[in-house]
């Protein structure tokens, strides 16, 4: 497949440097803006135009995850995103107009319009992309990170995953797979307390996703997923664990999902009162706020990160708009390799 | 070299773990014990415990241990144990191997091996040929092979494809089958049939250990002066249409047999490409031997009701050439 040209995305800002906690602090405020941003507009805006062909899955309120995983990954890990985790594709370089274009079912897309939404993925950047019965990812990445393994690599495999997928067969296999082959691989649990409709209580019977980790004896550990630097640092943990050979760790990440399942589900079931609670603790208003106390930023230099953003995706979404469709004849295109 | 058909597969497996460091086997018993069936026995000794796995007992972790590494551009040979398992890897199977390079490029050079077919008084969980399930499935490639030559040929070449490959092999054929086979490397291409006896009078359409059946029907009526021709489809994902439906024009008499049940087999796409695209040469109507539509049975007289065998092709023949 022809990848699809696009000037990469200037690299989030730096400050003088001389701060490395500041300089993170900025990069998490980027990806975790960039991703409420890009859903947003897909979400609340060319959705209800009828732009969007399908189903939208966001990630709000839950960026934290995402980005402070991802920004411990290293260029050659493999990274195997769920259908909440947009900022590991902006991590990984992919351009917010390739997104759109996803979304819209244009050419321009990460699949040319062969599937949609969060169904993307590129081996060249090292992405495996999703499919839709949740939980299937687990053996892959414990596959991919095999071969890492095999091939006397430092380089680590990250699965992510949600709540819903914890109940899956497919979800007991690669953990208990990974674990008795020490390989190395990040379990990245966000807990959002919802899989649809369906909640925790509903889906499992313990109180943790990581009082697993003991049952497959593997590390495991609790962390707040709507605080960046704290998933960072549980993620260099796993990490690292992962690095020395010591084979898979757990991280479960508690947050909660700020939208329905999809764009078309009102989340009527989901008490009000969790959405306020929730909305108080979201992780870029938090990321703001310590960043502004330590005297990372001011206000000036939050909007202007913001406009220049916003501009940017302006100009994705018209990029994606004229991006063509599929012509019908790519219908029966790349089932097998060319020959 | 005269050879089983086991110890084809086996020599495939073994040239090609030799020739390309990134072919590795992984799946249950395969290890330590060698396989249920002895395919990979020694192979941990010579290549190490890196490229022969033994795995939990756990067919989607199997699988997708498989498309994983596959991604990464290895060369995974997953052993099911049972071609009966494969249903506890079929997600991963047909939907995330099957799709990767259709949904985002990504190819999947995968071989699953799956111990396959009846008449080893087995049951209903270790008997089945469940080849129509994957066939159904674009994406994947699905093989079958016969002989040892081209059990060896098929194993190699579809270790060799980019793509996943389902290899089917018959368990009744396993030491029950020898034949002369070259000497060293050779492939057998993913895609052709071969037709495998020459005849004028009618065509058997078939695959896997059914063309054993085939040969003794055929063997049967030839010292009645009737001339079969046999096709051995071989692979029956890509189909090849071409020699099917010249060997239907050749004798304009067409009997398909295949060891899987009846409804919904690979037998029935075979009739209906004949119907559509070779229709004004057939003197007959087109007919199917298959198994009946029931699990397959443990008792050996219920698994002999249920199995094609020579004496019901046989029947078959005789209906349609009289017709």
């Amino acid at each position: 497949m022809a990848a699809v040209k696009t000037a990469p995305l200037p690299a989030p800002p730096e400050t003088t440097g001389t701060d490395p906690e500041a300089d993170l602090a900025w990069r998490f405020l980027h990806y975790m803006f960039l991703m409420r941003e890009v859903e947003d507009r897909i979400e609340r805006k060319l959705y209800r135009q009828g732009k969007i062909v399908g189903g939208v899955y966001s990630g709000r309120g839950q960026e934290a995850i995402s980005v402070g995983v991802g920004l411990t990954a290293e260029p050659e890990d493999v990274l195997f995103p769920s259908h909440r985790d947009l900022a590991l594709y902006f991590i990984r370089g992919v351009h917010p107009r390739e997104v759109f274009a996803q979304y819209m079912g244009r050419v321009g897309g990460l699949t040319r319009g062969k599937d949609g939404n969060m169904h993307m993925g590129d081996m060249k950047r090292r992405l495996v992309a999703i499919i839709s019965s949740i939980g299937a990812s687990l053996p892959v990445a414990a596959g991919a990170a095999l071969a890492l393994k095999y091939r006397g690599s430092r380089n680590i495999a990250y699965v992510f995953f949600g709540d819903g997928a914890t109940s899956r067969g497919d979800f007991h296999e690669g953990i208990n797979f990974a674990a008795v082959q020490k390989l190395p691989l990040v379990l990245v649990c966000n807990n959002n307390q919802y899989a649809y409709s369906t909640p925790l209580e509903l889906q499992m019977a313990c109180a943790n996703v990581a009082d697993r980790g003991p049952g497959y004896g593997i590390p495991a550990e609790i962390v707040d997923g709507n605080d960046a630097f704290a998933v960072y640092h549980a993620a260099r943990r796993a990490a690292e664990h992962a690095r020395r050979g010591l084979g898979p760790y757990l991280i479960e990440c508690k947050t909660f999902r700020m939208s329905g399942h999809s764009a078309h589900d009102a989340a009527e079931y989901v008490p009000k009162h969790l959405f306020e609670e929730w909305a108080a603790k979201d992780p870029i208003l938090r990321m703001e706020s310590l960043m502004l106390e330590r005297g990372w930023a001011d206000r000036k230099d939050l909007d202007a990160l913001y406009a220049s953003l916003r501009q940017q995706i302006d100009e994705a979404i018209e990029w994606a708009e004229n991006s063509p469709y599929p012509d019908p004849s790519e219908l029966t295109a790349n089932v097998y390799e060319a020959s | 070299m005269l050879v089983t058909y086991l110890e084809a597969i086996r020599q495939g497996i073994w040239e090609e773990m030799e020739r390309d460091p990134d072919v590795f086997l992984l799946g249950e018993d395969v290890g330590v014990y060698g396989g249920p069936f002895k395919i990979s026995k020694g192979m941990l000794e010579h290549f190490g415990a890196r490229r022969v796995i033994d795995t939990p007992l756990a067919e989607a972790a199997i699988a997708g241990a498989a498309i994983g590494a596959a991604l990464m551009g290895l060369r995974p040979i997953a052993e099911i144990q049972y071609a009966d398992f494969l249903s506890c890897a079929f997600d991963q199977i047909v939907n995330f191997a099957a799709k990767c390079r259709y949904r985002w490029g990504a190819a999947v050079p995968m071989v699953v091996r799956a111990p396959c077919g009846g008449g080893v008084h087995a049951g209903p969980f270790h008997s089945q040929c469940n080849e129509a399930w994957f066939v159904h499935t674009p994406g994947l490639k699905v093989v079958m092979p016969a002989t040892p030559h081209d059990a060896k040929g098929l194993i190699k070449a579809s270790i060799r494809d980019n793509d996943p490959v389902i290899y089917f092999e018959h368990k009744a054929l396993y030491r029950r089958i020898k034949q002369e086979i070259p000497e060293g490397d050779y492939t057998v291409p993913i895609g052709p049939a071969a037709v495998v006896r020459e005849g004028r009078d009618l065509s058997i359409i078939t695959y896997g250990a059914m063309v054993w059946v085939a040969q003794e029907v055929a063997d049967t009526l030839d010292q009645e002066g009737v001339s079969v021709e046999i096709v051995d489809v071989r692979t029956l994902l890509p189909l090849d249409e071409a020699t099917i439906l010249a060997s239907v024009r050749k004798t304009s008499r067409v009997l398909v047999l295949h060891e899987a049940t009846l409804t919904g087999g690979v037998g029935g796409e075979i009739a209906a490409r004949i119907a559509e695209k070779a229709f004004d040469c057939l003197d007959a109507p087109v007919v199917r031997v298959a198994a009946p539509d029931t699990p397959v049975p443990f008792s050996p007289p219920l698994e002999e009701a249920f199995l094609p065998n020579a004496a019901k092709v046989l029947e078959k023949a005789r209906w349609l050439l009289a017709y």
